[in-house]
């Protein structure tokens, strides 16, 4: 145990030294960037909660990577499955005036769950039915995606009377319960722990999530055991997608309270790094996203006392994922290094499926 | 407006192609580059960066050049040598070289907001076919690297078919084991296929900054390099069906100026989502990874 920690936390310290080294080269001090940015995560009362406000569509999307990655599903696109999820959470929430508050949270918790299982299934059916690499079908979705809701805040759902590319504010009985104002504290958090909980059990205490996780491990093992490895990637891409979906509609119900363009800062791409933290497992998807949201609400600080640009958290994310892979790399299994591990996390430490044969083979 | 079309057409396309290419020889080798977007942003900004501050377009160039065959080297470590997952690093690139890029753009050139313009690389009219009706200035008005882009087409294509190098890299994507028992040496021929496509990448890159805009725009990329990923998928992994791919994609960009300076009531959010919605349905219709090399994307280790 003390072993399978371990390793994680030499990455980590790693990643650390490696990020300090970009910050000497900017000529920025490592040591008072790493004080700025704690102060900004976590300083006082207000930061502390707006680090958890900006981990929480983390944990959502992180979730969802968890899940595809499982199944050995390359999923890049929970960006386009969150805002997906959050157009179909606003435009929801604008046609609720007048509803019970319960039922029209539900509904639109519903709505963005449903626009983002849209978004992930329909890879997940290019994969299994038409051979089409969920890697480039994700990727394109996310850019299309955004034309989307550009397009909606530009046009049909832009706020009447008003020159601005946003929606009207969502229905008072869209809106997540929050407490303890003036921080932006919501029940989606709740909801998000509640779903990291549920995918944990799910993933290891289901028969399905453990069909998924034969699939990742070994695709043509798992059909041949009959598993219905075609549906199952199509289900699981669907899941993935509705978790991602989830956390736009969440952010669109609890904080921002209506549709724009670009509210989201890439969460599903740094969902990537949040779910290999993690090491695929639900349950440390909660602190690993915690971890980045600290990161992204601290940078803001940093930026603001060192001057260095936020984008910083990007090249951050980008060397937790490269260090986190080397760690993990199946180059040094036949050196016998912590065996019980790379079994641990095997899609990403043998990856066996290649691209080229990942899909459709077996439909 | 044919003949303006036509060349935007070219222009678009070049970007994509150069990539395009780039990418095919490493996914003949059996790696698969998601961090080409990466290495092309990267191109476009090392290109900009040393071009402002050198005042030389070629020391832009080979910055560019540099810029994407580092990345690329890096992930030929990661992937080739230590067998990591490429789709997953090859993500992790490009959000590397999205936030290198952003931070020191902001570094060299400030939060003023004043974007910096340098010299943009100059057209070179091909002599006589210059003159050609409709056609003279799309085909023979262009830069440098627009002719270099489409002569590099036949003798790829040509490479890649009929040389024995090319047989070999084919070898390395299709049965790596196999290829390792002739002695081909396949972490060679993957490490080669990715610094030539650093090249190929960073003068993409390049065309972004130096042949077109002249500035540089965080993520101005915008997603070229994954279009440049479905177009060698589109052309069936051949180098004449990429640049096919590649003009489809640049007439679809090129397209969305035209129609939007025509005024048409279709939104213009549905011109910038045609190239990514096309490929999806284009790959639908023709089955996706049919003619992909075998190997393509499966981490091999030697024993």
């Amino acid at each position: 145990m003390l072993l399978r920690l371990a390793r994680p936390a030499a990455a980590l310290g790693l990643a650390a030294a490696l990020v300090a080294a970009v910050l000497l080269a900017l000529g920025a001090s490592p040591l008072a960037a790493l004080g700025a940015l704690g102060e900004g995560a976590f300083g006082n009362w207000l930061a502390a909660t707006d680090t958890l406000v900006k981990t929480t569509p983390l944990v959502f999307t992180g979730l969802a990577v968890a899940i595809a990655f499982r199944g050995a599903l390359w999923n890049i696109g929970a960006e386009g499955q969150l805002v997906m999820g959050a157009l179909a959470a606003g435009a929801c929430g604008l046609a609720l005036e007048g509803w019970p508050r319960p039922i029209g949270v539900a509904l639109v918790l519903a709505a963005g769950a449903a626009g983002g299982a849209l978004w992930g299934g329909v890879c997940g059916w290019l994969r299994e039915r038409r051979a089409v690499s969920e890697v480039i079908s994700t990727i394109m979705l996310n850019f299309v995606a955004a034309e989307i809701l550009s397009y909606a805040v530009h046009g049909p759902l832009m706020e009447p009377g008003l020159g601005y590319p946003e929606s009207a504010p969502i229905a008072r009985a869209a809106e997540l319960w929050t407490f303890a104002l003036p921080s932006r504290l919501n029940a989606g958090m709740l909801l998000a722990v509640l779903l990291a909980v549920a995918a944990w059990l799910w993933m290891f205490h289901s028969r399905r999530g453990f069909e998924l996780r034969a699939m990742g491990l070994n695709r043509r093992a798992a059909a041949f055991f009959r598993i219905p490895v075609a549906r199952l990637g199509i289900a699981a891409m669907a899941l993935s997608g509705a978790l991602a979906g989830v956390g736009g509609a969440v952010q669109v119900s609890a904080i921002t309270h209506r549709l724009y363009e670009s509210f989201s800062p890439g969460w599903g791409y740094e969902a990537i790094a949040v779910a290999l933290v993690a090491r695929l497992n639900p349950l440390a998807v909660l602190p690993a996203a915690l971890l980045f949201g600290a990161l992204d609400n601290g940078a803001q600080a940093m930026q603001r006392a060192h001057g260095v640009s936020p984008e910083l958290v990007q090249v951050i994310q980008a060397v937790v994922i490269l260090v986190l892979l080397v760690f993990d790399t199946p180059a040094w299994a036949g050196l016998r290094i912590a065996k019980g591990d790379l079994a641990s996390s095997p899609a990403l430490a043998v990856g066996a499926e290649t691209v080229a044969g990942g899909g459709g083979g077996d439909a | 407006m044919l003949e303006l079309f036509l060349a935007s057409t070219i222009a678009m396309a070049t970007p994509i192609l150069l990539a395009a290419l780039g990418e095919l020889l490493v996914e003949l080798s059996g790696v698969i580059n998601i961090g080409i977007e990466g290495a092309m942003l990267a191109g476009a900004f090392a290109g900009l960066a040393a071009a402002d501050v050198s005042g030389s377009l070629a020391l832009g160039l080979l910055a560019a050049v540099a810029a994407a065959v580092a990345l690329n080297a890096l992930l030929a470590l990661m992937v080739v040598n230590l067998g990591v997952n490429q789709v997953v690093a090859g993500t992790a690139l490009d959000i590397l070289a999205l936030g290198l890029t952003g931070v020191f753009y902001r570094r060299m050139f400030g939060l003023t907001g004043s974007a910096v313009v340098v010299r943009q690389m100059g057209a070179i009219a091909l002599g006589p076919l210059a003159h050609l009706p409709l056609v003279g200035r799309a085909l023979f008005t262009q830069n440098a690297l627009v002719y270099l882009a489409f002569a590099m087409v036949p003798l790829m294509s040509r490479g890649i078919a009929r040389t024995r190098y090319g047989l070999r890299l084919r070898a390395a994507g299709e049965r790596p084991e196999a290829a390792d028992a002739l002695g081909l040496g396949v972490y060679r021929l993957r490490w080669e296929a990715l610094l030539a496509a650093g090249v190929l990448t960073g003068l993409g890159g390049a065309f972004l900054t130096l042949g077109y805009a002249g500035t540089f725009v965080e993520g101005m990329s915008a997603g070229r390099g994954f279009v440049a990923l479905a177009v060698v998928i589109l052309g069936r992994w051949k180098a004449w069906g990429c640049a096919a791919a590649a003009l489809l994609f640049g007439a679809a960009m090129a397209l969305q100026f035209g129609l939007q300076a025509l005024g048409t009531a279709i939104p213009y959010q549905a011109f910038l989502a045609l190239p990514y919605a096309l490929t999806l349905v284009v790959l639908a219709l023709v089955g996706g990874q049919t003619d992909a090399p075998s190997a393509l994307g499966a981490p091999y280790l030697r024993d």
